[in-house]
């Protein structure tokens, strides 16, 4: 996933030209058209969302039916009280692990790529392990250490949770990063005098600041949207991806897409400036 | 992927600088990789505590040893395992077949508009995964956008439906999953190099056989990867079967989140976890050494 935020490589022409006096007339949109077809698959349920946040069906319960054209979802948002606290529980979990696995998963990435030290293939492995474990059997582990001492479940479990699951990804992200930094850089900083600390804030955190931010981003994201290790360790606590997963038995009521969709608009709009962004710099 | 060793700057400045050196690494780790010990590796310890426990949700669970959990769990969901590995199986297949022609085209030829495809691709990943799959709830209702469609034009017969069938729950699968195939396959064809392939064209010169001898053996870390990535969370996936799904099509997941979160048999929801984590780890080993144990860790 985290392949994601690392730089798009540099173009390459593209090679297979057809040859001269080769004829290929209508095989060569085979793929482009397949490619195409992909993608209006891959963002087929979005627009569903987008879509049925302006049916024109009941407050309690989005119908599959479409029933006509509405905006009156929009302005009503936070009309369902217990959805808005979900959402807001969300947020919370999502801020506060962000802040925490990006402090904890930067060392590691710094550790990792600065030292070679007893144990560091060790931690290369638990990283991996945590990464390509199942969800749920991360859930279910958790939750045991927590039955096993009688811990009440709440948002403290649901951020240890949170902050477990994205560690790793902060790491992996931020050491890609970390990976084309200038040594000689800090190194000038010492020479002129300045110690490591200073070497640190003025240096080496605004060059690799990219990368965290990146990592910042996926761990939020990833936290905001986790539902399986969650619904383990939540107890009677909602989230947003739990409450929408509650309501799929009695009924959806449009603000969950209405809430979709602003989420999604917010998401992809930071992303589209971030791309735009680069390319400006580039 | 290394970077230089600590240079010798610091040795002038004697011992406890050299010894700060030494610790730095590890005191870097310890917050993180304390947060990980003891929230994922000591908590699989008790996962495997409890999966040995007997006693009910009232009167409190004791460690017994009781290994019969394990015989228990699978003499009574066989069934779901099986199905479990069967849909993470056909998924993974799909998704592959999918996204590979995909992957190669925005590769090779996505040129100016590389960076457009790649995110189309990702787009899904902005929004919800469990509003991803309710989506598709409403894309396959009986009475849906695209069912409804087609029933009123007697395009399909009354009593058709898609929901609650293991084609919806394989499709929400492939369809969730599909990124995490089509990015590491992308990384790996875009890292070819593109004189290797001119240099096959030149000789071969046969378009199949350049694909198949070149491009095909070299993006094989990309599939490693991608299978990885779609097959491990498919077999343990409960959304797609509790939204999309029916009764007779029940994953392992499902049962593990029922008897854990509802039912409060924790022992036997333990034994149940283990078993899935067991048996991934086996099959993964197995995979790595089959498939060659390049590094996956660049593609996740």
């Amino acid at each position: 996933m985290a392949v994601a935020t690392r730089e798009i490589p540099r173009e390459t022409p593209a090679i297979h030209e057809p040859r001269p006096g080769r004829r290929r007339r209508w095989t060569r949109w085979i793929l482009p058209a397949y490619t195409g077809l992909v993608m209006v698959y891959l963002v087929s349920p979005i627009l569903v969302m987008i879509l049925y946040s302006f049916n024109n069906s009941g407050f309690k319960k989005v119908s599959f039916k479409w029933l006509g054209f509405t905006a009156r979802w929009y302005p009503r948002v936070f009309d369902k009280p217990d959805l808005t606290a979900a959402l807001k529980n969300s947020l919370i979990v999502a801020a506060v692990s962000t802040v925490i696995a990006t402090s904890f998963g930067t060392l590691i990435a710094l550790a990792l790529v600065r030292y070679r030290f007893r144990g560091r293939s060790a931690a290369d492995f638990v990283l991996f392990m945590n990464i390509s474990a199942p969800e749920i059997v991360l859930g279910a582990s958790l939750l045991s250490l927590f039955i096993t001492f009688g811990v009440p479940r709440g948002i403290p479990t649901i951020i240890i949770a949170h902050v477990m699951f994205n560690i790793a990804y902060v790491t992996v992200t931020v050491r890609a990063r970390l990976a084309g930094f200038e040594r000689s850089l800090e190194e000038a900083a010492q020479d002129l005098g300045a110690g490591p600390w200073t070497t640190f804030w003025k240096v080496t955190f605004p060059i690799i600041f990219p990368g965290i931010l990146a990592g910042a981003l996926l761990a939020f994201a990833l936290s905001i949207d986790d539902f399986v290790i969650t619904n383990f360790n939540a107890g009677t606590v909602q989230t947003f991806p739990l409450w929408v997963y509650g309501a799929v038995k009695v009924g959806i009521p449009p603000q969950v897409f209405v809430m979709g969709t602003l989420i999604f608009a917010v998401g992809a709009l930071l992303a589209v400036t971030n791309v735009l962004l680069q390319r400006k710099k580039a | 992927m290394e970077q230089h060793l600590p240079t010798d700057l610091h040795v002038v400045k004697g011992r406890k600088s050299r010894l700060g050196r030494r610790l730095a690494p590890y005191l870097l780790i310890l917050p993180g990789g304390g947060w990980l010990l003891l929230f994922f590796l000591i908590p699989i310890l008790f996962l495997a505590s409890v999966s040995l426990q007997t006693g009910n949700i009232f009167d409190g669970f004791k460690l017994t040893w009781h290994f019969h959990n394990y015989v228990d769990a699978v003499q009574r969901y066989r069934v779901q395992f099986v199905r479990s590995l069967e849909y993470a199986f056909i998924a993974t297949a799909v998704t592959l077949l999918v996204s590979y022609p995909l992957s190669y085209w925005i590769a090779f030829r996505g040129g100016r508009h590389k960076t457009t495809f790649l995110f189309l691709l990702l787009l899904p990943l902005f929004v919800s995964f469990v509003i991803r799959t309710l989506a598709w709830q409403f894309i396959l209702a009986d009475d849906g956008i695209v069912l409804g469609a087609l029933k009123r034009w007697h395009l399909l017969p009354q009593g058709f439906h898609v929901l609650a069938t293991s084609t919806a729950v394989i499709a929400g699968i492939a369809y969730n999953f599909l990124p995490f195939m089509a990015l590491p396959l992308y990384v790996s064809l875009e890292r070819i190099d593109r004189s290797v392939v001119e240099a096959a064209r030149d000789l071969y010169s046969n378009r199949v056989q350049v694909f198949l001898r070149v491009i095909l053996p070299l993006s094989i870390p990309g599939v490693f990867a991608g299978v990885l990535l779609t097959f491990v969370p498919a077999a343990g996936d409960y959304v797609n079967a509790a939204i999309l799904g029916g009764t007779k099509t029940t994953m392992i997941g499902n049962i593990i989140q029922l008897e854990y979160l509802t039912n409060f048999h924790y022992p036997i929801a333990a034994a149940l976890s283990f078993i899935l984590m067991a048996g991934l780890l086996v099959g993964i080993f197995v995979y790595a050494k089959v498939l060659g144990t390049r590094s996956i860790e660049e593609y996740v």
